[in-house]
């Protein structure tokens, strides 16, 4: 058992453990930070991007010494059919600026920086140490925790659990249900390393500029997923992944999927001459509002993955794990100085500031959007084939008249979805939107 | 009694690669280790303390960040972590290499006590030379063993030591005093976990760190680049093999057509084999 | 080396290593390859011999003599010794005998060493990289203050006349070549099998140049108490086996290592592994086949599931013909391999042993 008591103990040294125990730790409290992996970052799996808003609001100079791969200046949405895809670009200047917006990163090395600072504000992470099981008082409470070291138990008034995914320790607690299957999805991931010059000639940029690709369509063969192709300096993020309910349904594996989509002629360009060093596999919480579980009670607060945090339209995740990491903590914080208990009733105050913010804000708006898609899975099959379709019709220059190829593109919406159909769709889709 | 192990910082060799194109090393989001078979030597001196008393002292000489490696010696529950750390010391060879840790470890025998017994590792998966290990030995006039695979008896009274050393063809059992240099074989015992409370306190821990001067080192020619009698001449890639490789094909036929195409493969590349197979056989 | 500086394209370093100084003008009068005979219980090590192969073309090249250095016990054992190394290339011997020698140990051979290439001062000084030649060199090398490279995969003579010596680096990814310019003797280690036994030249004869040990058993506090032999049945044969099975990661799990086990029984070989299988517990030690681990010259090498890491290749390049498993198309492993198969080692081992057994039972029973 450690003899000191702390303020409060944090589960995770990932992006949301990270921005609670810096929180908490830079306003004076005497924090604990317990990592599962052998250090911060290896168990963590992220495209990845970093979004420098969530970020600024706790460190803002993290731009100082923060490993940064590319700053995004373009962003690429892509609709794929098995040969084809049909894409909104965005590019714009704005983005050079003095303190860009997005950053392509590499997780092992930017959990690290993170964890650095963490310590240097004062609190003590230690790695290789698991939570097994949350500590009790009487009453329910929650005390402490338990850990798999010899003698591992440690106290603290509250415990902030940035666990991630799984879950496990929540889990266990009786906190949280089970995670279910539709509620997540299984992404893959590979580093494909170019040299600079190759990146920047094959996507234009110059300097640290980098370029974001977001993907759908049959490239995820009629299951709900996307796929993804992130520029850093020397390397090429690449990964896809979709809902895990629909990979145990279907006869695919991941990785099967990612071998397909990096073979795809739009794709297999941009790897050309390029060396995988690196495959890793990770779940991704994906099933947004109405899977959040209970946020917080007597004694604990759920940050990060853990809480679902995740926008799945957007594809954002690290910047609602560091908000509500960082929320969680000033909620702490903000107890502490009045002396208050941190009964549930006190740390509701958690989930009313987290209301104020773009995460619940966001979470709330898309909360249709997981049971849309599941449901519609015809948005990953059909609508790109007919999109593709339809966009070669219109600009294939063949001596037809553009009437009829408008009537031709209207026509194959109508057999592939019928009036009845694409009205619809549009129908539930704003809906679902909103 | 007051035990010092040497450790190294090494990088995850199994994880290294080659930039495909020019032919660097990419260290990039490599993860560095503790030289795994240090971590034997850190254990075997762990079990000492706890048997006979006194304390463990960790000493890493590397850049900055071998302090990590030195964390994670105090995690297991050395007592003390000492990093030798400096510009002088770049490009060292295995001679440059243990000139300064000896003199590190002179410096701590006076700082924190005598020691009687020095632990390296067998060799290190980068260098893979094992021989920082006999060089420390032999600049300190102790008393060299290497290739332990047990300690047998120790008498820190009467100063002896017996250990079972791994010889060619078999084990030699030598005794001798200390002060010794022990170099420990791998798969001697299973290292063990820090208890939370030890992780607590190692987290916590100041590491003391050493430039050369800190170590007494005053002759700075004898560190580093300057002091190393090696020197890489060059690096570069395997050559590929003038013959290639002849593929044996293996589309369209069964696994026990391709397992008798391969085996008539080698029967023509190796006409003899097949009369010293059949032999065998005969035999069986 | 344990810093070895940021590799750069195949262009030698910059800077320092480019730049030869003058050889110390004392150093100018050594001259003479050397070669470590290692003896014990009155086996010389096959390693030595293989040495002065390679060391017979250093010396050829550098136009001096081949030097065998004997350490000896006893007379009889030194004159078997010595009889050894001429019948295999040496044109003479340094011979030590003593009592105090009868037995390995680090003081009593460091100064004998010290001792005899500081009376004759040798250019270049080898010895086999076995537990007792890594044990001698770092402290010889450590009392001469020169350089000494370790676990050499090939040894030459550069234009200068300075021996380069080549080893993998940065986890076996790639091969440097290391010199030692400025200090003398260039001292060198080479692992067994790496280099190839010269033939045997039964009766050839050299001199002889006896050495005192300036040593009394007082002078040495390490004692040998006792030797314990290993059971012949525990040992592996790998390195001089004619025939070897080895396994990588592409079998997938311990389990499939029996795939292994079964054909290399069929063929009457040796098995093995690569070094992650013994990272990860699935075979021991001594079954590492590698830079680190064995290097091996069998007249045939199957590898199921290994990628051919430059780790591996220098353990099992000295093989007459090797067959290469793997599913990846691209793996390093086809880069040396002989015979090649783009298969899966779990699908094709148990049908080479059944090919196999099927083939030398018929052939048996036919004849």
């Amino acid at each position: 058992m450690i003899e000191e008591r702390f303020d409060a103990i944090v589960v995770g040294a990932g992006p949301s453990g990270n921005a609670a125990a810096y929180t908490m730790a830079k306003a004076g409290l005497k924090v604990l930070q317990l990592e599962r992996g052998e250090y911060p970052g290896s168990k963590n799996v992220q495209g990845a991007i970093l979004y420098a808003d969530a970020l600024e609001k706790i460190i803002p100079d993290f731009r100082e010494d923060a490993p940064l791969e590319r700053h995004v200046i373009e962003q690429r949405l892509w609709t794929m059919d098995n040969g084809s895809h049909v894409g909104m670009h965005y590019r714009s200047d704005d983005f050079n600026e003095e303190r860009p917006n997005r950053y392509t990163i590499i997780r092992a090395q930017f959990d690290r920086w993170f964890s650095g600072r963490v310590r240097e504000a004062g609190a003590v992470l230690l790695c290789e140490t698991t939570v097994t099981e949350l500590l009790r008082d009487t009453a329910g409470r929650v005390i402490g925790v338990r850990t798999d070291r010899g003698g591992g138990t440690a106290f603290a008034d509250i415990v902030i659990l940035g666990e991630g995914v799984n879950g496990l320790v929540g889990q266990r607690a009786g906190l949280r249900p089970e995670l279910k299957p539709d509620t997540v999805a299984l992404a893959v991931k590979e580093m494909h390393f170019l040299p600079r010059e190759t990146i920047e000639a094959r996507f234009n940029l110059k300097g640290n500029e980098g370029v974001v690709i977001e993907a759908m369509g049959t490239i995820t063969d009629g299951m709900t997923g996307t796929g993804f192709i992130y520029t850093n300096q020397e390397s090429i993020s690449i990964g896809i992944g979709c809902i895990v309910s629909d990979f145990t349904e279907s006869n695919r594996t991941p990785y099967g999927l990612l071998e397909a989509f990096k073979r795809h002629p739009s794709v297999q360009p941009l790897l050309e001459g390029s060396e995988c060093k690196e495959y890793v596999a990770h779940l991704i919480p994906e099933g947004g509002y109405n899977a959040m579980p209970q946020l917080y009670g007597d004694g604990w607060i759920v940050v990060g993955d853990a809480g679902q945090f995740v926008n799945a339209v957007h594809r954002e995740g690290s910047n609602l794990a560091m908000t509500t990491g960082r929320i969680a903590a000033e909620t702490v914080v903000w107890l502490k100085r009045r002396r208050e208990a941190m009964s549930k009733a006190n740390l509701a105050e958690y989930q009313r500031r987290l209301a104020e913010t773009f995460v619940m804000k966001d979470m709330k708006k898309y909360r249709k959007i997981p049971d849309f898609l599941h449901h519609n899975k015809h948005f990953f099959n059909l609508y790109p084939k007919l999109l593709s379709a339809a966009a070669q019709t219109w600009f294939r220059v063949d001596g037809v008249d553009k009437r009829t190829k408008e009537k031709q593109i209207f026509q194959s919406f109508r057999a592939g979805r019928k009036l009845t159909g694409l009205i619809g769709d549009a129908f539930k889709l704003a809906r679902s939107w909103r | 009694m007051h035990i010092v192990v040497c450790l190294k910082q090494v990088p995850d060799s199994a994880q290294i690669r080659v930039h495909p194109v020019t032919n660097t090393i990419m260290r990039q989001g490599v993860p560095t280790i503790i030289n795994p078979y240090d971590l034997f030597a850190l254990e075997e001196a762990l079990r000492l303390r706890d048997r006979l008393g006194g304390e463990v002292t960790a000493l890493t000489m590397g850049p900055p960040m071998a302090e990590e490696a030195l964390r994670k010696a105090l995690t297991f529950g050395a007592d003390r972590a000492v990093l030798l750390t400096d510009r002088a010391f770049a490009g060292s060879d295995t001679l440059a290499t243990s000139y300064a840790l000896s003199m590190a470890l002179a410096k701590i025998g006076q700082a924190f006590g005598p020691t009687p017994i020095i632990f390296t590792g067998k060799q290190t998966i980068d260098g893979d030379t094992a021989q920082v290990g006999p060089g420390i030995a032999k600049r300190l006039g102790l008393n060299q063993l290497t290739y332990v695979a047990r300690i047998c008896d120790l008498d820190p009274d009467a100063g002896t030591i017996s250990v079972e050393r791994r010889a060619e063809g078999g084990v030699q059992v030598l005794e001798t005093r200390m002060p010794v240099l022990i170099t420990m074989l791998e798969g001697t015992n299973e290292m063990r976990r820090g208890s939370l409370d030890e992780a607590y306190r190692a987290a916590r821990s100041q590491i003391v760190k050493w430039s050369a001067a800190d170590a007494g080192i005053t002759e700075l020619a004898k560190c580093g680049l300057k002091g190393s009698p090696t020197i890489v001449k060059k690096v570069f890639a395997p050559q590929a093999r003038a013959e290639k490789v002849q593929q044996i094909p293996v589309s369209d036929i069964s696994t026990d057509a391709l397992a008798a195409n391969v085996m008539a493969a080698i029967f023509q590349k190796q006409p003899a084999l097949e009369g010293d197979l059949l032999r065998f056989a005969a035999g069986q | 080396m344990s810093d070895a500086p940021k590799a750069d394209a195949p262009k030698p370093a910059a800077g320092r290593a480019g730049t030869k100084r003058e050889l110390p003008e004392h150093f100018k009068a050594y001259r003479h390859v050397w070669v470590v005979i290692e003896c014990e219980h009155g086996i010389v090590h096959p390693v030595s011999l293989e040495l002065l192969g390679e060391g017979r073309k250093l010396a050829d090249k550098r136009g001096v003599e081949l030097a065998g250095v004997v350490l000896a016990g006893d007379a009889l054992t030194a004159a078997q010794v010595a009889a050894a190394a001429f019948e295999h290339g040496a044109d003479l011997a340094y011979v030590v005998t003593d009592p105090i020698l009868a037995h390995y140990r680090n003081e009593s051979y460091t100064r004998a060493m010290t001792d005899l290439v500081n009376s004759y001062k040798p250019e270049i000084l080898l010895l086999g990289a076995t537990n007792l030649g890594r044990d001698l060199a770092g402290s010889v090398a450590t009392t001469l203050l020169t350089g000494l490279t370790a676990d050499c995969t090939e040894l030459a003579i550069d234009d200068e006349g300075s021996l380069a010596a080549t080893r993998p680096t940065f986890g076996g990814s790639l091969l440097c070549t290391i010199m030692t310019l400025n200090y003398r003797p260039q001292m060198a280690t080479v692992r067994p099998r790496v280099m190839t036994l010269p033939e045997r030249k039964p009766g050839r004869w050299g001199r002889i140049v006896e050495h005192p040990l300036n040593l009394t058993e007082a002078d040495i506090i390490t004692k040998v108490l006792r030797f314990v032999a290993d059971r012949e049945s525990d040992k592996a044969q790998l390195a001089y086996a004619d025939i070897v099975v080895a396994g990588g990661l592409g079998l997938r799990s311990a389990e499939n290592f029996q795939l292994v086990r079964s054909l290399a029984e069929v063929l009457g070989a040796e098995y093995g592994g690569s070094r992650p299988l013994v990272q990860k517990g699935w075979i021991s030690a001594d079954r590492q086949i590698g830079q680190t681990g064995k290097t091996i010259r069998p007249k045939l090498y199957i590898a199921a599931g290994i990628s051919g890491a430059i780790q591996h290749r220098v353990g099992v390049e000295g093989a007459d013909t090797i067959v290469a498993i793997n599913t990846d198309p691209k793996a390093p492993i086809f880069e040396f391999a002989h015979l090649g198969v783009v298969a899966d080692a779990i699908e094709l081992l148990p049908a080479l042993t059944r090919a196999f057994r099927a083939h030398l039972s018929v052939n048996r029973l036919a004849g």
